[in-house]
């Protein structure tokens, strides 16, 4: 099959105008063929007897593909092998650097084990304005964590869980200014409560040598056997150590009568159809807490490094005990939703703290956190503050009480609160006021219901 | 190709006269052997085109083939008119001009094949056949490109102070590009100080393509068109290689003795479609083919070389000699390697010492 | 050391050569007689005589292409532009001849061609004379194509082009012609391939060729007296060889990067140096590298709109405050 033009791959050979048998000459047209293009008639390329067609009326077949075979008269002709089809394509090799200048680097593919680069000996540049807030990590759900690429190699050198780090840049994108303050030290990071569901390069997850044996002590008793701690003791305990360390806590304690919470608590739910509305004891704290927090907006505040940063909005973590450990999703805006709706949300993070569905949004976050042993018949105990935050509010269980109402003995119903503070933002005074204002609302439980 | 059995009587035909007008000498004398010598190559030529147009059709050759048949005998003879160190310069229709200055078939068919042992290392092909040594400067795809740098080189080699010319071809689809004004302006203004030894060399093969001269080209007198730009000219019988010849050897002198360009329209005829895609020849009748057929440069001059008392048996043997040529060019290029992967980036820039070039500069002077 | 204009310094650097080197000659339209539309060749005719200096017609395709032709044979030619404007009427012979005949010749010839005129725009020439080519010519293989803002750079790089054995696309800023720097005596030469520090600082890379690089100094005068930011400069002077490693060291150092053109976006210079830098200094970015550049239109006549259609200070300033995420706190 010739190739007629310099596009041509292939041709389909319509008819034979010779037969088998037949003398041809040179330059005698033998077939009609069909081309992408047009059809059109090829001629004989040497003169002689068309002994064999090879190609059948209608076949396609590709270019330098034998179609016939002219010999001499009763010459026996094989078949030839098919002729080399059209010219392959070598393999073009992989272009290298057009520039004799350019420097094949490769991207750091594992961090680069020099020193950080030299941007990051100086202190970090203080922005002019201070940069907007939130140390509070805010990420939509199922949002990628965003950081720059400077960043990610940083984190890698450092062993920083950027989970735990805001990001400033646009749509959340953690920059170099963010991650700075934890490598220079100016900031110490938020632990990580639990294990997210997502794999986290948590630095603390780093395998460590299997801890070994201690050596059975001079007493003769038996050796302790060591037992690996899980991540979210790990990482909550760290966070726990570093708080402990780091901010002056005080505490101030408070005794509420929930008699008029209880009847409150009782007819509300009497109304409600559905049991995801209904309305617990805490539920009714957090409100009551959120509601307070508007009255005394410095205990609504973060401390990250020097710098105080405060929030308009009211984010209320409650603590929640799971296999482990401990974590403490957050109910956003708690002051401005009504009880039913906290009541669900409270609900909702609840069951899925349990079941290990929380996003890390909904827990690493929050301005102001509650934590209840009531459950537990624990009657009054002490807190550590959740870091950033500026206090943390420790709930003990409602317990009848022998009282005095109208001179006469009676049973009443108390609960005692015990809020821990950090004496850097706040001070006894203030504490104080906040956990009056806390009982104020708990004591007139229909201001709940009014805010 | 028609051949002729010698006539009983052999003549011997005048020669063209002795002195052309400006009464500068030519060819003094026929000289036969010469002649000869010249149809071998006119038949080596032709069989390597056919060679080349059977080797496309196998997919040995690609992209674009542009075979000289017909036109043989303008390039023949011209060349005859070349001494060492003028510049020779065409368009894509360049194996003629590469083979008569001297590149071997089995490089230039090498080079269509695109092996590593073509004449240009397989990175040009077909339309860009150079070899400098021989003084073939290219070998170029775009109608018209060419021809201001042939312009260019005459310039180069007035103000080396050589006596060196160049030769320029170019077709008559070219003659309407805007580059063949604006060279053959700067020809003309160049050459009134006598520094543009250019020699202009139309091969009017009646076809731009698909295109008659007719229909593309409003005023037809091609050899006129250089009136516009100061620039004498005549026409000469493309397909008569003595006539060509006798042509050749007059204008060549002229333009190396004056420093001025010149031009001279070559009536011929493409015999071969434009290039190897052009296989349905629309544009033209079979019928105008035959004619032209008639006056096949080689039969011509195969005609002429039997008057002229040149056994037709000697003929034979010169084809069958140019054949082997042949065959063996496309044996070469068959068995030749494909270039290195490497040679991919080499030549994309030239590597050249600032002192060699100031030596060659200075050695010029 | 001595303190020459643009102009001057391109000047002495051809007369220099034409005088040490035969083979060196000027072709273009109006630098003979007329001494050049922007003086550049002025007094080299009287100088050089008439078959050195050669004053075409209006032809760029046939002179460009009869500079090849002079070039294959071995001289030297300086093919002048008028501005870089005309050379579309140039450019078949630039792009499928020049660049290419060392190529498809197998190596055989070679030309060495200079090819040198005003680049650029900001004068009000409108949209048919105000184009800057480097992101053009520095498509094409086989060309080199350089860009010098300073005196210095002109006459060094003039030298190292007439020099080159390859086709050299010679963009001179047209605006700068009158500008002054210091140029040394004698014959020295700047080689391609190299961009040049033009300030050194830490916090950000500024990026650019022509006379945008100016702008760029200006800016980064303001940024660190207005914002406390140091931002390096750098000319890349030379677009092809193309000079990777000084653009990519000091991103590794500051972390960001603006590039700044004056030419269009698409398919340009600052694209390219975008990519380069994503490739070979990923892990070192804190931000997207952010290019600003022409507007994406014919150059306007108009004064205001001509000068809102190229990059502005302010452009850049924000630029960085993006880069530096500064525009936050506001």
């Amino acid at each position: 099959m010739p190739k007629m033009g310099d596009a041509m791959e292939e041709g389909t050979l319509l008819r034979w105008l010779k037969n088998v048998g037949e003398e041809v000459s040179e330059g005698d047209p033998i077939a009609e063929i069909e081309t992408d293009k047009v059809t059109l008639e090829i001629e004989a390329t040497e003169s002689g007897v068309l002994t064999q067609t090879l190609v059948a009326e209608g076949q396609s077949v590709p270019i330098g593909t034998p179609i016939a075979v002219i010999g001499a008269p009763g010459e026996a002709v094989e078949a030839p092998a098919p002729a080399a089809a059209a010219p392959e394509n070598g393999n073009v090799p992989a272009q290298p650097e057009v520039s004799a200048e350019a420097e094949t680097t490769a991207v750091a593919s594992a961090p680069a084990a020099a020193p950080p680069a030299n941007g990051q000996e100086r202190a970090p540049v203080p922005a002019p304005a201070a940069p907007a807030e939130p140390a509070a990590v805010t990420r939509a759900p199922g949002e990628r964590l965003r950081a720059s690429p400077l960043v990610k190699r940083l984190a890698a050198e450092h062993g920083l869980n950027l989970e735990l780090i805001a990001g400033t840049g646009p749509g959340g994108r953690i920059v170099k200014d963010d991650v700075m303050p934890y490598i220079t030290g100016a900031k110490t990071l938020p632990a990580a409560p639990a294990a997210a569901p997502e794999t986290v390069a948590a630095p603390a997850a780093a395998p460590e040598a299997a801890p070994a044996p201690q050596v059975a002590a001079p007493s003769g008793r038996p050796a302790g056997q060591p037992r690996e701690l899980s991540r979210i003791r790990k990482t909550t305990g760290k966070r726990m150590a570093e708080s402990k360390a780091v901010i002056p806590h005080f505490y101030v304690t408070s005794e509420v009568d929930m008699d008029a919470a209880i009847a409150f608590r009782e007819q509300v739910n009497a109304q409600v159809q559905d049991d995801e509305s209904k309305v617990s004891f805490n539920d009714l704290i957090v409100k009551a807490a959120a509601l307070a927090l508007r009255e005394f907006p410095n205990l609504n505040t973060t401390m990250e490094g020097d710098t105080l940063y405060e929030h308009s909005n009211i984010d209320i973590n409650i603590a929640v005990a799971i296999e482990g450990g401990l974590i403490a999703p957050f109910i956003p805006d708690a002051d401005q939703k009504s009880l039913g709706t906290i009541a669900r949300t409270a609900k909702d993070l609840i069951r899925r703290a349990r079941e290990g569905g929380l996003q890390p949004h909904e827990y690493q976050g929050g301005t102001f956190t509650t934590s209840n042993l009531g459950m537990y018949d624990v009657e009054e105990f002490v807190a550590i503050i959740n870091p950033p935050q500026a206090a943390i509010l420790a709930i003990g269980s409602i317990t009848e009480t022998p009282v005095v109402k109208d001179g006469r003995v009676t049973v009443g119903h108390r609960m005692k609160l015990t809020l821990s503070c950090d004496h850097r933002i706040s001070d006894g005074a203030e504490a104080a006021r906040f956990l009056q204002a806390v009982k104020r609302y708990l004591q007139n439980p229909m201001l709940l219901a009014l805010s | 190709m028609a051949t002729t059995r010698g006539s009983a009587k052999k003549r011997r035909a005048d020669g063209p006269g002795d002195t052309n007008p400006d009464g500068v000498p030519v060819l003094e004398r026929r000289d036969t052997e010469k002649l000869v010598g010249y149809y071998r190559q006119m038949v080596i030529i032709r069989l390597f085109e056919e060679a080349s147009q059977r080797a496309f059709r196998q997919g040995k050759v690609g992209g674009y083939l542009h075979v000289y048949i017909g036109q043989e005998a303008v390039a023949t003879g011209f060349l005859d008119a070349h001494r060492p160190g003028d510049k020779v310069i065409t368009a894509y229709r360049d194996h003629a001009h590469a083979l008569l200055l001297g590149s071997t078939p089995r490089e230039v068919m090498a080079e269509l094949f695109g092996k590593a042992t073509g004449l240009v290392k397989g990175k040009g092909g077909s339309m860009h056949l150079f070899d400098v040594k021989n003084d073939m400067m290219g070998g170029y795809g775009i109608v018209g490109g060419h021809i201001p740098l042939g312009v260019g080189m005459a310039y180069a080699l007035r103000y080396q102070g050589t006596d060196n010319i160049v030769q320029l071809y170019l077709g008559d689809g070219a003659i309407n590009n805007g580059a063949f004004h604006e060279a053959a302006n700067l020809a003309g203004l160049w050459g009134r100080d006598g520094m543009n030894p250019c020699l202009f060399i139309v091969e009017n093969n009646q076809y731009g393509m698909g295109t008659s001269v007719e229909r593309a080209t409003a005023m037809t007198d091609l050899a006129r068109k250089f009136d516009s730009y100061g620039i004498e000219h005549e026409k000469v019988d493309g397909m008569d290689l003595e006539a060509v010849m006798e042509c050749a050897h007059r204008v060549a002198a002229r333009v190396r003795e004056t420093g001025k360009p010149y031009a001279v329209e070559a009536i011929t005829y493409r015999i071969a479609p434009h290039g190897a895609a052009d296989f349905l020849e629309r544009y033209r009748t079979k019928e105008e083919v035959r004619k032209w057929r008639e006056r096949d440069p080689i039969g011509l001059l195969e005609r002429k070389l039997i008057d002229y008392g040149v056994e037709e048996e000697r003929l034979e043997a010169i084809r069958a000699e140019a054949k082997e040529v042949v065959d063996d060019a496309v044996r070469f290029a068959d068995e030749s390697p494909e270039p290195p992967l490497e040679e991919l980036y080499t030549d994309v820039y030239a590597e050249e010492s600032v002192d060699a070039s100031r030596e060659a500069s200075a050695a010029r002077r | 050391m001595p303190v020459t204009t643009y102009r001057e310094a391109l000047r002495s650097a051809m007369a220099e050569e034409m005088e040490r080197d035969e083979s060196v000659v000027l072709i273009g339209e109006d630098i003979g007689v007329y001494g050049g539309t922007h003086l550049v060749t002025d007094g080299l005719l009287e100088r050089f005589g008439p078959k050195r200096v050669i004053d075409t017609p209006i032809s760029e395709g046939g002179f460009t292409g009869a500079a090849i032709g002079m070039a294959m044979m071995g001289m030297r030619p300086i093919v002048e532009m008028m501005t870089w404007n005309f050379s579309f009427q140039a450019a078949d012979q630039i792009i499928q001849n020049a660049a290419k005949i060392h190529y498809f010749s197998g190596g055989q010839a070679s030309v060495p061609l200079v090819i040198r005129g005003p680049n650029g725009g900001g004068v009000q020439l409108s949209a048919q004379h105000t184009h800057s080519l480097e992101g053009f010519y520095g498509h094409f293989p086989g060309l080199k194509v350089v860009s010098p803002v300073t005196p210095h750079d002109a006459k060094g790089m003039m030298i190292a082009a007439i020099r080159d054995p390859n086709p050299v696309i010679f963009l001179e800023a047209g605006a700068l012609y009158g500008t002054k720097g210091e140029v040394p005596e004698g014959e020295y030469t700047v080689p391609f391939g190299q961009a040049r520090i033009a300030r050194e600082g830490t916090d950000v890379t500024l990026i650019a060729y022509g006379r945008q690089v100016n702008l760029l100094l200006r800016v980064a005068e303001r940024l660190a007296n207005e914002e406390k930011i140091e931002a390096e400069v750098i000319d890349l002077r030379s677009i092809r060889p193309f000079d990777e490693k000084t653009i990519v060291e000091s991103v590794k150092k500051t972390n960001r990067a603006v590039v700044v053109q004056e030419q269009w976006r698409w398919f340009s210079v600052a694209s390219e140096v975008a990519a380069i830098l994503q490739e070979q200094a990923f892990d070192y970015l804190d931000a997207p590298v952010e290019r600003v550049s022409g507007a994406e239109v014919p150059a306007p006549y108009a004064r205001n709109l001509e000068q809102a259609a190229f990059p502005s200070e302010q452009q850049v300033i924000e630029a960085v405050r993006r880069v530096t995420y500064r525009a936050r706190g506001a």
